[in-house]
């Protein structure tokens, strides 16, 4: 057995890593954890993954918690533990350095440019995880329709995100999905 | 329940924080945030932060705010743990992370557990796939939501980049690291030579 087979540090030094270049929060590293989770480590197929990010938005909490569903696949409870805590804390003791050292020299206008810098490349990473997501779960055309329907309904409205998932729930149990 | 707003202006009066919470309190309260967060953990955090304990002016509670956002990871859960540190130092960073994370995270578990168990029951798979189609169209409305101040004030720059990575992730499929090992610094790059450029 060499080192690589521990799955254990192969869930934390993944996530670990994709943490601190989870530009934009966690569903802009959607790409990333479905790369390594289908293609890489053959963890799962994509459809599992797809079902798990499903899960994620269903469950409270933070929706970047779809790692604790990963890890628990992968190793059982430790592994959830562990993908949980490597995916949450890096970034979090990060932050919490840089706010100390913001509020002693709050002049600087470097924040503001990285910020604006950022932006851009956030958004396109969560762009590239609703493509690959909607490849996965858009296979029929009533599949689609529904996320369509769930983009506008979203973007133009106030409806609790909860009615869609819903919906959704009850639109794939009549069979129509 | 409206959706989240970091931008919605709070009715709470621009008062002082009455007094700096505890351990127990930062845990429970951060713990309540996550678990009535349900599809968006800032609505409740802004609500129960600024406007129920008052631990924070709707201003504080922004600029916190935007700085978790543009640092990496999940923002909520950054703001967790700078929030609770500025009142009771690392400790207190604990226990609000704790809260934020703890009880979610033993529910995403047993969740977990019943998927391996029973995911491959038909009518549970027609189920769950109903709901990720909704939870995709979810997650584009974000992003279109995101997308909408560029197209607006017409940024072809910053379109460009956003097309750049969109095409980098989503269709060649490269590691996130690398890419934005190339696209963070040649982006901060641009922004800079721009505002100059503006300036002069």
């Amino acid at each position: 057995m060499n080192s690589d087979s521990n799955p254990i540090w192969t869930l934390a030094w993944t996530f670990g890593l994709m943490s601190l270049f989870a530009v934009g929060g966690g569903n802009a590293a959607i790409p990333e954890m479905q790369r390594v989770a289908v293609d890489v480590h053959h963890w799962m197929t994509d459809r599992q993954f797809a079902d798990m990010f499903a899960i994620s938005q269903m469950s409270p909490g933070p929706n970047v918690l779809i790692v604790t569903l990963i890890g628990y696949s992968v190793a059982g409870v430790v592994g959830a533990l562990t993908a949980t805590l490597a995916m949450c804390c890096p970034t979090a003791i990060f932050a919490y350095f840089v706010s100390r050292l913001l509020s002693r020299s709050s002049h600087s206008r470097w924040p503001a440019i990285i910020q604006a810098a950022l932006v851009p490349l956030s958004i396109g990473l969560m762009s590239a995880s609703g493509l690959i997501l909607a490849l996965t779960s858009d296979r029929t055309v009533t599949a689609a329709l529904i996320t369509v329907a769930t983009a506008w309904l979203a973007f133009a409205t106030r409806l609790n995100p909860f009615w869609m998932l819903l919906a959704g729930g009850c639109l794939g149990f009549a069979g129509l999905v | 329940m409206p959706p989240d707003s970091p931008s919605a202006a709070a009715p709470a009066p621009d008062i002082a924080p009455s007094t700096p919470p505890g351990l127990i309190e930062l845990f429970l309260a951060f713990a309540k945030m996550a678990l009535a967060g349900f599809g968006g953990v800032l609505f409740w955090a802004r609500r129960g932060i600024v406007e129920q304990h008052r631990w924070m002016t709707a201003d504080e509670f922004n600029e916190t705010y935007a700085l978790c956002h543009f640092l990496p990871g999940p923002n909520i859960i950054n703001l967790s743990f700078v929030f609770g540190s500025r009142f009771r130092g690392i400790a207190g960073g604990v226990a609000a992370f704790a809260g934020l994370v703890g009880p979610p995270a033993v529910i995403a578990t047993i969740l977990a557990a019943l998927y391996m168990r029973f995911g491959e029951i038909d009518v549970l798979r027609r189920i769950l796939a109903g709901v990720a189609c909704a939870a995709v169209g979810m997650l584009m409305a974000t992003v279109f939501r995101m997308m909408a101040p560029l197209v607006k004030r017409r940024d072809r720059v910053g379109l460009v980049l956003l097309a750049a990575v969109f095409v980098a992730i989503g269709l060649l499929r490269l590691p996130l690291a690398a890419v934005l090992l190339v696209a963070i610094p040649l982006s901060i790059a641009i922004t800079f030579a721009m505002r100059r450029r503006v300036k002069a």
